[in-house]
């Protein structure tokens, strides 16, 4: 199954993300802030970054322009998790290179129909 | 896949209360006026995250809540709005009752429904104030738009004709149009027609471009919300048009996979299957809510510490192989070898256990954390200055040790600011700084840790405190005292000398439980006052409550453990010297004063072969500010003793404070110095099965 990068500054969100995707089958790797994600992406590949827009450090909108301008990452899927479901957030998330996103507060089982969508 | 989620609860709540304690110290220090963004910016996401995950565990209320104070934090964020001391004090009241319904979501109890309406009112009052069209909560405007729909749509719809030109840079967003299509064939039976005439040759073919564009027919009942959903994150990347098929209701159901068959006729059914869908996810979000498991209290532990024990561990498996080694082949020669492997795992033990005990320890701060937010509060409504200083707040204790002396801590820090420190205009009189100092500092200090709490305010009153305690029947009014000793009256049971009850200190509760609670830990508690230059309260606590280290003693043939903590000095005495007075029972001269002797025997019950002072020894310890001399037959090692609890095993016992397994496998009980002394002045105690309230 995909290797797919979970961030997030809440560890509740980010566990109940992990475990999910996880008991999809899916390799899950954790990182906290942006800075840390981009640090961990750098060393190795991923078939997607799931990540949380407002983390302190680097936010994921920033780690998603910073993802986009390494080669490795040009195509990859980046979900973007936000609660905000306003158009205008959705055109911020899009305009730095994500790929979708999804509407906080979410379901593990909205999350694993998200993730099969990009994934195919 | 259904998943339970109520397993990350716990996690949620510990990191929310985080959230909470960061959102109030960041309030505090918010400069009115003139804030800065970052830390507007950390309040504000604490809120969301909060906002975010009680939404996703299905705490709605704490969820909805949180989203009104959200929008404010986001206004003030991009500068929307000045940052007020009433808004301040409003978001700092949010905390307050977003905290109550966080604890109430907990543990299951209710919340202050009326209190959470009040603030909720005060926030969107706020909000509607000035100017800001961000609406607070509304209902789920989905739904309402697709009964809309529903209702207006008189023809069936059969299916969709899609044609979609992805742009030339669709691909770089991580989008891809096959997988768009393949999830199109997922909703109802697609016919695909692929449009190839932008695909330049071969050669001059970028491969990170889209060139091809489809021309899709989409036949089923499908909702227009799901075809769109599908291109939902292209949909500024592509040309897209999407035109309905609208045809025969009856011929096109029954071509369509999945949907609804006959009943679709009637355009009432699809509204009633969407309520049906609502009502059925709230439902699914409550028992999820109320089947989590009882919160189990939890601890973040660093990596590092837990590095370091694991290191440990490694150390321990290497001695534990060397002496396996030296066991299976053991020759006389060899001792040498062993008594070096016992040492090593000796140290191993010891590093190990100082690890373990590690784990258990925070930094004082999250006690420490909530004083700026009392001082803020009290200065308020008291009308006094005071600049609160925090120091050492990085030094560690014991978690338990932390959550109990929380509340003594609270009361000493009130005290100061309701005795100690004076109104603005009394200090300036008295030429001092408008301002009162009042300073929290901690340190350790051998095995304990030392929390002090002064303040630069008027000092004790040492003839008020007389007087008082001469009125209260606790002393005589022909003594005479040491300020010192005067100063101890304060913590004396009944003693309170403010002379109005105010909300500040007069809530019925006085020194004496602060000293009794300190007492209970295994702590002490002094203060040292200078009139006119303030007081300075002294807590002494044990690191630990698990571990201590000991005096092991002899009575009668008994070993008994004194704490180490408690000891002053141990001494050969002559009966000569001892006084004898009705009464008082015998006074040993210690230097300048008279120090009571306690027979140990007499107090357990026991026959010693010898009674004689002459044959025993004298150990001075000190216990509620008070020394004893405990008569003992004789001194044995000092060690580290593991307190077992005798409560859980058997009950309370008056002059014992636990006991624990020796070395030799023996058990010795553990001496409660203060419970000694509450017994030697009235022995009858023994005998009554004592709970927790009466218990010094």
């Amino acid at each position: 199954m995909a290797k797919i990068l979970a961030v997030d500054d809440s560890a509740s969100m980010r566990q109940m993300v992990a475990f999910t995707l996880k008991g999809a089958g899916h390799t899950v790797t954790e990182a906290a802030d942006g800075q840390q994600a981009l640090t961990i992406a750098k060393m190795q590949a991923f078939d997607l970054v799931l990540t949380d827009v407002n983390m302190p450090v680097m936010d994921g909108l920033t780690l998603t322009r910073e993802l986009r301008a390494l080669p490795a990452y040009r195509f990859t899927p980046i979900l973007v998790l936000t609660t905000e479901a306003g158009t205008e957030k959705k055109q911020e998330g899009r305009a730095a290179g994500a790929t979708g996103w999804l509407v906080k507060p979410f379901n593990p089982d909205q999350l694993l129909a998200t993730v099969r969508k990009v994934l195919g | 896949m259904s998943i339970d989620i109520s397993q990350f609860h716990d996690v949620f709540f510990e990191e929310s209360f985080e959230g909470l304690d960061a959102m109030e110290s960041g309030l505090l220090n918010l400069d009115v006026g003139a804030a800065d963004v970052e830390s507007i910016n950390t309040i504000f996401r604490a809120a969301h995250s909060i906002k975010g995950g009680a939404g996703t565990f299905g705490f709605m209320d704490v969820s909805e809540f949180t989203h009104v104070m959200e929008t404010l934090l986001d206004e003030m964020r991009n500068g929307e709005r000045d940052v007020s001391s009433e808004s301040t004090n409003l978001l700092l009241e949010t905390v307050d009752v977003l905290r109550e319904m966080l604890i109430a979501v907990q543990q299951k109890t209710d919340t202050d429904a009326q209190r959470i309406a009040e603030i909720r009112q005060k926030l969107e009052a706020m909000l509607a104030g000035e100017a800001s069209e961000a609406s607070g909560v509304t209902g789920n405007p989905i739904e309402v738009d697709l009964t809309a729909d529903m209702v207006e749509s008189t023809q069936i719809t059969i299916g969709w004709n899609i044609n979609f030109r992805p742009h030339q840079h669709l691909l770089q967003t991580g989008n891809d149009p096959v997988r768009m299509l393949r999830e199109l064939e997922t909703l109802g039976e697609l016919a695909v027609v692929v449009d190839d005439s932008k695909l330049p040759p071969f050669s001059d073919l970028e491969p990170e471009d889209s060139y091809l564009s489809w021309q899709l027919t989409l036949m089923g009942d499908i909702p227009k919300e799901e075809v769109v959903e599908i291109f939902e994150w292209v949909d500024d990347e592509c040309d897209l048009a999407i035109e309905e098929i609208v045809g025969e209701s009856t011929v096109a159901v029954e071509n369509t996979a999945g949907s609804i068959k006959d009943e679709s006729a009637d355009h009432q059914v699809p509204i009633i299957v969407v309520e049906q869908a609502a009502t059925k996810q709230v439902e699914d979000a409550k028992p999820k809510a109320s089947s989590a498991t009882p919160a189990t209290t939890s601890i973040r532990v660093g990596t590092d510490k837990v590095d370091s024990l694991i290191n440990l561990v490694g150390e321990l498996v290497i001695t534990q192989s060397m002496l396996g080694q030296i066991g299976d082949s053991f020759t006389q020669d060899m001792l040498p070898q062993l008594i070096d492997g016992l040492a090593q795992l000796e140290q191993n033990t010891r590093e190990m256990q100082e690890s373990i005990m590690r784990i258990r320890m925070l930094p004082i701060s999250f006690a420490f954390n909530r004083f700026p937010r009392l001082v803020h509060d009290l200065s308020g409504t008291s009308g006094k200055k005071v600049e609160l200083k925090l120091s050492g707040e990085q030094t560690e204790l014991d978690k338990t040790v932390m959550e109990k002396i929380g509340d003594p801590l609270v009361h000493l820090v009130r005290n100061s600011l309701d005795h100690g420190l004076e109104m603005p205009e009394v200090r300036l009189a008295a030429g001092k700084e408008e301002i009162g100092q009042l300073h929290l500092n901690a340190f350790h200090q051998g095995g304990n840790i030392i929390i002090e709490i002064s303040d630069d305010g008027a000092g004790l009153n040492e003839d008020k405190i007389f007087n008082k305690a001469v009125e209260k029947g606790l002393v005589d009014a022909s003594e005479v005292l040491s300020p010192d000793k005067i100063h101890e009256l304060i913590f004396l049971p009944g003693f309170s000398t403010a002379d109005v009850v105010t909300d500040i200190s007069g809530r019925g509760v006085g020194m004496d439980v602060v000293r009794k609670n300190i007492l209970s830990l295994g702590g002490s508690v002094s203060v040292v006052s200078k009139k006119g230059e303030g007081s300075t309260f002294t807590i002494r606590l044990p690191l630990t409550l698990a571990i201590m280290d000991g005096q092991t003693i002899r009575v009668a043939g008994e070993n008994y453990i004194i704490p180490l903590v408690s000891i002053i000095e141990s001494l050969e005495i002559k009966s000569t010297d001892v006084k004898r007075l009705s009464g008082k029972g015998e006074l040993y001269p210690l230097r300048d004063e008279y120090v009571p002797i306690i027979r140990l025997y007499e107090i357990f019950g026991l026959h010693p072969k010898s009674t004689d002072l002459e044959d025993g020894l004298l150990v001075i310890v000190e216990g509620a500010g008070q020394k004893v001399g405990l008569f003992i037959d004789d001194l044995l090692g000092q060690q580290q003793v593991v307190i077992k609890s005798l409560e859980t095993n058997y009950r309370k016992v008056l002059g014992l404070s636990g006991a624990t397994i020796l070395g030799d496998g023996t058990v010795a009980l553990i001496l409660d110095v203060p419970g000694l002394m509450t017994l030697y002045k009235d022995p009858s105690l023994a005998k009554v099965l004592i709970n927790d309230e009466q218990v010094a």
